[in-house]
């Protein structure tokens, strides 16, 4: 090729690659990661996306979307560099210690303004607050729920949902004697956070607690090991299903519903999805939801105790693009986003739920005038896990414990002890 | 060209492995270059109590790390299922990768084949292997279950991964599935190049087929064996996404392998030091491994002449 053709050549390619990069307006990349399960979908959280580009032309929202157990892992891993892969996190309340203590989480008290703090359940900022500075946005406010079946119930003979453990456990009994199911309880007891949450859920059923007075760990006393013993027992009878020991919510919403199980803990999402939804669930129309029950001893003294799942949105302390991020954490928690997609997670305002805004939220969604009611009565009583800043290691040294005892390796007691005492290794560290 | 007054003093051998040392460099730079400033920064870290977080702070601890994971009774449980998982895993693949390499090798009809098929696992991504197993083997839905109960050998579903030990050796078939061809197609390479008139001579002395295999194709494989034994010994050493993926470690950490202890360490209990202690752990370990079998197996060119 001739010289000449040559330079000509390379400066259309060079005018076209500046071209191409440098036009148009340069838009604020907020990257966020959240969980792809339970509170909303994916498809919704696309669409409140799709939403705010819409008002915000010069921003561009990128979300990762990672199985629950993946989020924490995930998110630690792209902190250890130095600059942030995600801008925008979906911080679980177990995981505000150990952030905020590792310095990852921007300040954003000042951004909190006073609607936000009077329109907002008080729980929801004591998700996202740590030593009186708030580190997020509230955005979900979950406990896990009992779910039943109705038909199966009243084909057994039983008129009303179980209001003890003990009594669903008869209830069960029956159900798997009358040949409709084999086995009537499922759980989510796998080798992760979801054994630790049915676990909370029954510890304070029995009056237990994670720590005592003096923060030291109480869950292996008599209350907790009688709380484990009847976990083994109900696999034993053979009303719990044995997958349950590898199971995750996922896989217990799956087999509730195909009608393989009568009674199921789970989050307030799976209402929509079990009942509604018939692409995926052959029990559409007959799922009843209640308050999860108490043990028979404290029946007298307490009508629920649940989990707390609840989390926050949060933005990263050495974002490149904390205002960007925070304009997209605004809107995702504000009060309207979060009525309209109310199908699968309810809005943290609490004004959302008064007068005429609780007609609306009602009407927003098919199952609205079940769940909205039922999350009134049910978060009161939800639990929290401990808030400490070891939790993540503290955590699976329970569920390496509960796993032992389900399946046969070890007592409750020595098990609960062994666990016991690595959370007073972990809290001399 | 004459040769320069150097090159006429170095013998050909000598020659021949100048000339490999020079076209080995850039590779060996660039390699070096990007592993090496990681490895010694790890070296450097598991001295350290470093805590993973912005602004938390080192603490030197000189072999603390180390002497805290060899007296934890849970790092030598795990490197004993590691161990468990890697002769089970590499024994198998072994003897049915030549038994399969055999097989090829004597050209049945359809030969090529088999040989095309044998790639299809060994082209599935682990991920998805990994994916597609924990779905054969789950205890509502999979087809395993499904299978076993049409064949009438199981009149109800089984939870499989429910047993810790059980579970393990179904991680070993899940990942034995994924693998055995990469051994099998360098076994049958190595069959397929083997002189035939030595094992008609053989013949010719009246051995039968077993005393051929085991006297003249065996150690003639020996090379082949050598490499085959090597990477997967290693490769199965640190195994983790095929767990991560099936088990995540349960239960009861009944598949925790050491490379997943690792994980945990160092990501989720975000202990920087910790982990990279254990990464050199399994280093000196898989050094020393490949160096056991080398001194049992190798045989220099030379010698097996």
């Amino acid at each position: 090729m001739r010289t000449i053709n040559k330079i000509a050549l390379l400066a259309i390619a060079l005018v076209l690659v500046v071209g191409a990069v440098g036009c148009g307006p340069k838009k604020t990349l907020v990257r966020a990661i959240t969980m792809d399960q339970a509170a909303m979908t994916v498809d919704e959280m696309n669409s409140i996306a799709a939403e705010f580009m819409a008002a915000n032309p010069d921003i561009q929202v990128k979300i990762t979307y990672v199985p629950y157990e993946s989020v924490r892992d995930k998110f630690v891993t792209s902190m250890a560099a130095a600059k942030p892969a995600y801008d925008v996190i979906m911080v679980d309340v177990i995981w505000y210690d150990e952030f905020v203590k590792a310095g990852y989480l921007a300040d954003i008290t000042d951004k909190i303004t006073p609607e936000m703090r009077q329109g907002i359940f008080p729980a929801g900022f004591n998700v996202v607050t740590r030593n009186g500075k708030v580190y997020g946005m509230p955005w979900l406010l979950d406990t896990k729920y009992l779910f039943y079946n109705q038909d199966v119930l009243q084909q057994a003979g039983f008129s009303e949902p179980p209001k003890t453990w003990e009594e669903m456990v008869t209830q069960s009994k029956a159900i798997k004697e009358q040949g409709m199911m084999e086995y009537p309880l499922v759980w989510s007891w796998q080798q992760n956070e979801s054994a630790i949450c049915d676990f909370t859920a029954l510890l304070f059923g029995n009056g237990g607690k994670f720590l005592d007075d003096n923060g030291k760990p109480a869950f292996n006393d008599e209350k907790g090991v009688a709380v484990l013993t009847w976990m083994k027992q109900t696999l034993d009878d053979g009303v719990t299903n044995p997958a349950s020991v590898t199971g995750k919510e996922a896989d217990v919403q799956d087999n509730f519903s195909q009608g393989k199980s009568a009674f199921m803990l789970n989050w307030l999402s799976a209402f929509d999805v079990t009942n509604y939804d018939t692409t995926v669930s052959s029990v559409t129309g007959k799922v009843g939801m209640t308050t999860l029950p108490v043990f028979a001893s404290m029946a007298g003294t307490l009508k629920s105790a649940s989990v707390d799942g609840s989390t926050g949105f949060s933005v990263t302390a050495t974002s490149p693009n904390i205002d960007a991020a925070y304009k997209w954490l605004e809107y995702l928690t504000s009060e309207p986003v979060q009525v309209k997609y109310s199908a699968h997670m309810l809005p943290v305002w609490q004004t959302a739920f008064q007068g005429e805004n609780l007609t609306k939220l009602v009407a927003a969604t098919k199952g609205g005038a079940i769940t909205a009611p039922m999350f009134a009565e049910q978060f009161p009583y939800a639990n929290l896990r401990p808030l400490v800043p070891y939790y993540a290691e503290a955590s699976v040294a329970l569920q390496v414990a509960l796993q032992d005892v389900l399946t046969g390796n070890k007592t409750p007691q020595e098990a609960l002890d062994a666990a016991a005492a690595k959370w007073l290794e972990l809290a001399g560290q | 060209m004459p040769a320069s007054s150097k090159t006429r003093h170095l013998s050909l051998r000598q020659q021949d492995t100048r000339m490999a040392w020079l076209l080995l460099a850039p590779s060996l730079i660039i390699i070096l270059g990007i592993t090496l400033q990681p490895i010694l920064t790890t070296l450097y870290l598991s001295f350290f109590q470093a805590p993973l977080g912005i602004n938390l702070t080192k603490t030197f601890v000189g072999f603390g790390n180390y002497w805290e994971m060899l007296t934890d009774p849970i790092f030598w449980a795990t490197i004993g299922r590691t161990f468990y998982f890697m002769v089970v895993s590499v024994g198998l693949e072994l003897i049915l990768g030549l038994a399969i390499a055999q097989l090829i090798n004597s050209h049945p009809p359809g030969w090529q084949f088999l040989r095309l098929s044998l790639i299809i696992p060994w082209a599935v991504p682990t991920i998805v292997n990994g994916s597609m197993w924990r779905w054969i083997y789950n205890a509502d839905f999979g087809a395993l279950n499904g299978l076993l109960m049409q064949l009438g050998i199981i009149n109800h579903y089984v939870p499989w991964l429910i047993d810790p030990a059980r579970a393990m050796n179904l991680v070993i078939v899940a990942d034995f599935w994924h693998v055995v061809p990469f051994v099998a197609l360098i076994l049958q390479a190595a069959l397929a190049t083997l002189p035939v008139e030595l094992e008609e001579a053989a013949m010719m002395d009246g051995a039968n087929a077993w005393k051929r295999f085991l006297y003249v194709r065996l150690p003639l494989l020996r090379p082949a064996i050598l490499v085959a034994l090597i990477v997967r010994t290693v490769d199965a050493f640190r195994v983790f996404d095929i767990v991560y993926i099936i088990t995540g470690g349960g239960p009861a950490n009944g598949t925790l392998t050491i490379s997943y202890l690792t994980y945990l360490e160092t990501f989720s209990y975000g202990k920087l030091g910790g982990g990279a202690a254990l990464s050199f752990l399994i280093s000196i370990f898989t050094i020393a491994t490949a160096f056991l079998y080398i001194r049992i197996l190798y045989r220099s060119p030379e010698e097996s002449r």
